[in-house]
């Protein structure tokens, strides 16, 4: 079969899963549903593999194919075909969704098992993994919004998956406006393409775009930056980055499938697809750059100081994805999504410790009250050490050499863009930072009473079911987590999928260190051969250079929180103390919630409210009360004339009669 | 006389009963205002009558005659009604039927 | 001789016309409207149109009048009170009145009808007597003429509908034949009927 059909099957197989879910949630049992969902994404992975296969029959330069089922829209002047388009890119993109979805989803068959909203769950889960592959298949424009907006859809319906949480369906919504505010960017630059190039298919619209437009010109430079808000939107990051921790509400799987490995990630892929305009626009392509280096930054600080597990992990992810922008804009598409998948291994990893853990805190995942897990759960806290030292790029596991391949190709770039490789540098200094804050607050030290309880009974802790948010008392009914928690420990899809992650973590990065092997590159780079940029190659020699620098900058920031945290934890408090300004900035997030509520909610609701009081009580009301007023107030004149009386009736016969009388004697004179 | 006096003075009866059907209030005398009405009507007729040549005008003022001999009966029969049913016999005083 | 009678004639209708719409009491209009009646067919014998005026006397003045007669005397007639509930009504009413005339007089003498300064064709000596109608009746006009007799037959029975007695229960039950036997003393003494009805007057 050829890699378009088994291409299809990729994407049918999770839509029939959600299907099937969906439509049998009650007549089949729980596990049935589990091993469905995951079956599903497992052999769409299956096939994955086997479109990779095909394409690697086949030349370097033929690898890529459309293939269409039938026209979704034809009207006048547009044909949009529900057509896919399969090329490297594509093809990688799959690879990594359907792998570390599968996990997940095995993942979730343990973690989620006593849910009361287990068939609901995976039907959701099913459905993203379709949506998020629609995304990354579509072959035009059109079919991209469509995976998009689904995507987007999945992601609320997750993040509200209890939606019996005030906080969790707040988040929900605010996940859900971020995006739409990204999809209008998106659809506004599908619009502007589709009037400048007169066609949505990306074949087309890639092979006209260099001939239509003048590198610069402000047509094309307006569309990236449309595509830009749509990127930023959905990928997190500032200004439209505000939804991320809060979508933390979520189940962990959640969090680890859409929020760190696949969802967050369509910005990137994004970018990559439309190398060809933002090579045109490199304006554009730099403010993604300067933006993804700005988020990386900041996200990086703010992830210092939070105290909820899964928020810094959040944060993390922000700053990671601002990694990959950084480089898929400047060029370095190759090393963008190499970035991309060793970070979602790892980062699906470390969700999936945070799990573990806040599991057997009851719920609990603020990290000041964890400590001493090394001994209550030694195969958790080896995920999270793997998956720490791969997030700080220690040398030799995959995110080291993913990062680095990034920062190797800015300093390569040359010019204002070393100033990237520079800001990248100290952003990798910071995520060493407050990675292993995370490992030493919760590993070390003497154990928590939930910990204790573990050690000792061997049973998970037992308390009360709370928000962990907020820290009130909640239902273990259906619409929230149910009283029961489980660790990989204790359960064995668990562990399976956080054991395959970890290796993947350590060893992933082997596939391309440079000088050694060069099989990612080799097969990615094709799929890039139009742009000139992606011909800039840093030599050896200096990715190596790159390399030890970006060893030793983890190394020294692993040392230096092992002093803070560990050695001195004295000095935190200081710190806290003695920088107190700079610290509430970290701990408030920038104040970017406050900001956007004042610039964005309080003038739209204002306007809303002026809308109702002033315009819709005066003008609208005012128009239709007026012209009811208006005829009523001619009917009560007209009702003078009904008086009842027959002689004024005569009479106004008689006037009548007088006065027809008197125009036509005077039109005939 | 030429035929236009007969028609100025059927004018004349015609504006008189007008006049009166506007002014008084008894149903019985805007009755015979009515009748006045008519009866300019037919000297109208049988003046054009005349003046044509033909008897047709007659023939018409006398299915008038007829008309206004049955409007009559009714409207008597109704003023007949009315008092039977103790209502004062006044049309200003007879307005249920207003807005 | 013609013009003299034609004189007398009218001034008698017009004298007639005013006295309907000026006397007061409604007896002296339906005899005003007797004379009226009269006039007007010593008007038409003028024109000619002898059947007509035999008509005019025996049905109108004969028949119709002769039940104008009838109802005023079993009705009987009130004075008119003297204020006018419709504004304007006293001040427009002769002003339609006189501009209806000159409209219509205006009408007919600017008109270009060639025969009407004259006064008109020859006629057989026949003309408008009742065998020349009788047979204008029974031939070109048969079927207005049958639907006039059967318009009299509707008016006659729509009539007796109208005034029959009915079985109506009255308001107050004490005192329902004191009632239409005090009736006529009570309209006497009231003549605007303002004490209660049980018709009910409205306001």
């Amino acid at each position: 079969m050829s890699a378009t059909t088994w291409a299809w099957l990729v994407l049918l197989l999770p839509l029939l899963g959600s299907i099937a879910v969906a439509l049998g949630f009650r007549a089949i049992p729980a596990r049935v549903a589990g091993i469905v969902g995951t079956a599903s994404v497992a052999l769409a992975f299956v096939c994955a593999l086997a479109v990779l296969f095909n394409l690697l029959g086949e030349d370097a330069e033929a690898r890529h194919h459309a293939s269409a089922l039938w026209t979704y829209a034809g009207a006048a002047g547009l044909n949009i075909e529900l057509g896919i388009y399969v090329d490297q890119l594509s093809a990688f993109m799959i690879l990594v969704v359907t792998g570390v979805s599968a996990l997940i989803h095995l993942y979730s068959f343990g973690y989620m098992k006593s849910d009361e909203g287990y068939h609901r769950f995976f039907s959701y889960l099913n459905f993203f993994v379709f949506s998020m592959l629609l995304l990354v298949l579509a072959g035009n424009f059109v079919l991209l919004i469509v995976g998009w907006a689904f995507v987007g859809f999945a992601s609320y319906a997750l993040i509200s998956f209890w939606y019996r949480r005030a906080t969790a369906t707040k988040a929900g919504m605010k996940a859900f406006v971020i995006n739409v505010v990204g999809d209008i960017g998106l659809v506004l630059a599908a619009f502007l393409i589709f009037q400048q190039l007169g066609t949505f298919d990306y074949t087309a619209v890639f092979a006209q775009a260099p001939q239509v437009f003048e590198r610069g010109e402000w047509t094309v430079t307006a569309i990236c930056l449309l595509l830009l808000v749509g990127a930023f939107a959905k990928s997190a990051q500032i200004p439209f980055h505000t939804w991320l921790p809060d979508a933390m509400e979520g189940p962990t799987p959640v969090s680890s499938l859409i929020h760190a490995a696949t969802m967050v990630t369509a910005g990137v892929y994004l970018i990559a697809r439309t190398h060809v305009l933002f090579y045109l626009a490199p304006t554009a392509a730099d403010i993604a750059g300067f933006v993804g280096l700005g988020t990386l930054l900041i996200a990086g600080t703010i992830a210092i100081a939070q105290t909820d597990l899964k928020r810094a992990i959040a944060y993390s992810t922000m700053s990671q994805i601002g990694y990959m922008i950084m480089g898929v804009a400047i060029g370095a598409y190759a090393q963008g999504l190499f970035h991309l998948m060793t970070h979602a291994m790892f980062k699906a990893l470390l969700f999936m410790t945070a799990g573990s853990i806040i599991s057997a805190m009851a719920n609990i995942q603020d990290i000041d009250r964890m400590s001493g897990f090394w001994r209550a759960m030694r195969f958790t806290s080896i995920c999270l050490v793997v998956g720490g030292l791969a997030l700080a790029a220690f040398p030799l596991t995959s995110g080291f050499f993913s990062k680095d391949s990034i920062l190797a190709y800015a300093e390569a770039r040359g010019g204002i863009y070393t100033w990237m490789a520079i800001g990248g540098y100290v952003g990798a200094f910071l995520t060493a930072i407050y990675t292993f804050r995370l490992v030493f607050r919760v590993l070390p030290g003497e154990p928590c009473k939930e910990a204790q309880h573990l050690i000792d009974t061997g049973e998970l802790y037992h308390g009360p079911p709370v928000n962990p948010a907020t820290l009130e008392q909640e239902d273990t009914d259906i619409g929230f987590p149910g009283a029961h928690h489980h660790t990989a420990e204790q359960s064995w899809p668990m562990a399976v999928a956080m054991g395959v992650l970890a290796f993947g973590a350590l060893f992933a990065g082997l596939i391309q260190v440079p000088g050694v092997d060069n099989v990612l590159f080799g097969f990615l780079d094709p799929a890039f051969a139009d742009s000139p940029l992606a011909a800039i190659h840093p030599s050896v020699g200096a990715e190596w250079r790159g390399l030890v620098v970006g060893g030793i900058v983890s190394i020294v920031g692993i040392a230096l929180t092992w002093l803070i945290w560990v050695a001195r934890p004295e000095l935190p408090r200081l710190f806290r103390e003695r920088l107190r300004p700079v610290y509430l900035l970290c701990l408030d997030k920038w104040y970017f919630d406050e900001a956007i509520d004042l610039l964005v909610v309080r003038p739209a609701l204002a306007i809303g409210r002026f809308a109702n009081d002033v315009f819709e009580r005066f003008v609208v009301d005012g128009l239709v009360n007026g012209a009811r007023e208006a005829v009523g107030d001619a009917g009560g004149v007209v009702r003078f004339v009904q008086s009842g009386f027959v002689r004024s009736y005569a009479l106004l016969l008689i006037a009548g009669f007088a006065g027809l009388a008197l125009y036509f004697l005077l039109s005939s004179s | 006389m030429s035929i236009d006096w007969y028609i100025v003075l059927s004018a004349l009866l015609f504006a008189t009963g007008a006049m009166g059907i506007l002014l008084r209030r008894s149903p019985i005398v805007i009755l015979l205002c009515l009748e006045l009405m008519l009866n300019a009507g037919n000297l109208a007729l049988v003046a054009f009558s005349r003046m044509v040549g033909n008897q047709q005008g007659q023939v018409f003022a006398l299915v008038v005659m007829v008309v206004a001999a049955c409007e009559v009966v009714v409207g008597l029969g109704l003023i007949v009604a009315i008092f039977r049913r103790k209502l004062p016999l006044d049309v200003d005083e007879l307005r249920e039927l207003r807005g | 001789m013609e013009v003299i009678l034609f004189f007398v004639a009218a001034i008698g209708a017009l004298g007639g016309a005013i006295g309907v719409i000026a006397l007061r009491n409604p007896f002296y209009g339906v005899l005003a409207l007797i004379v009226h009646l009269f006039s007007l067919a010593v008007l038409f014998l003028l024109l000619t149109a002898a059947f007509v005026a035999a008509a005019q006397v025996v049905v109108y003045a004969g028949a119709v009048m002769v039940l104008y007669v009838f109802v005023v005397a079993y009705v009987g007639g009130d004075a008119e009170s003297a204020w006018e509930p419709i504004p304007g009504q006293r001040f427009l009413a002769p002003l339609l009145g006189a501009a209806l005339f000159v409209e219509l007089a205006v009408a007919v003498l600017s008109s270009s009808l060639l025969a009407l300064g004259q006064d008109g064709p020859h006629v057989n000596p026949g003309f408008g007597n009742p065998a020349a109608i009788g047979y204008l009746l029974l031939e070109k006009f048969l079927i207005p003429f049958e639907a006039s007799s059967m318009l009299l037959m509707l008016a006659a029975v729509g009539a007796i509908v109208l005034a029959a007695r009915r079985e109506v229960p009255e308001v107050a039950a004490s005192g329902s034949s004191e009632h239409s036997s005090e009736a006529p003393a009570e309209r006497s003494e009231d003549p605007l009927g303002a004490t209660a009805h049980p018709g009910g007057a409205p306001s």
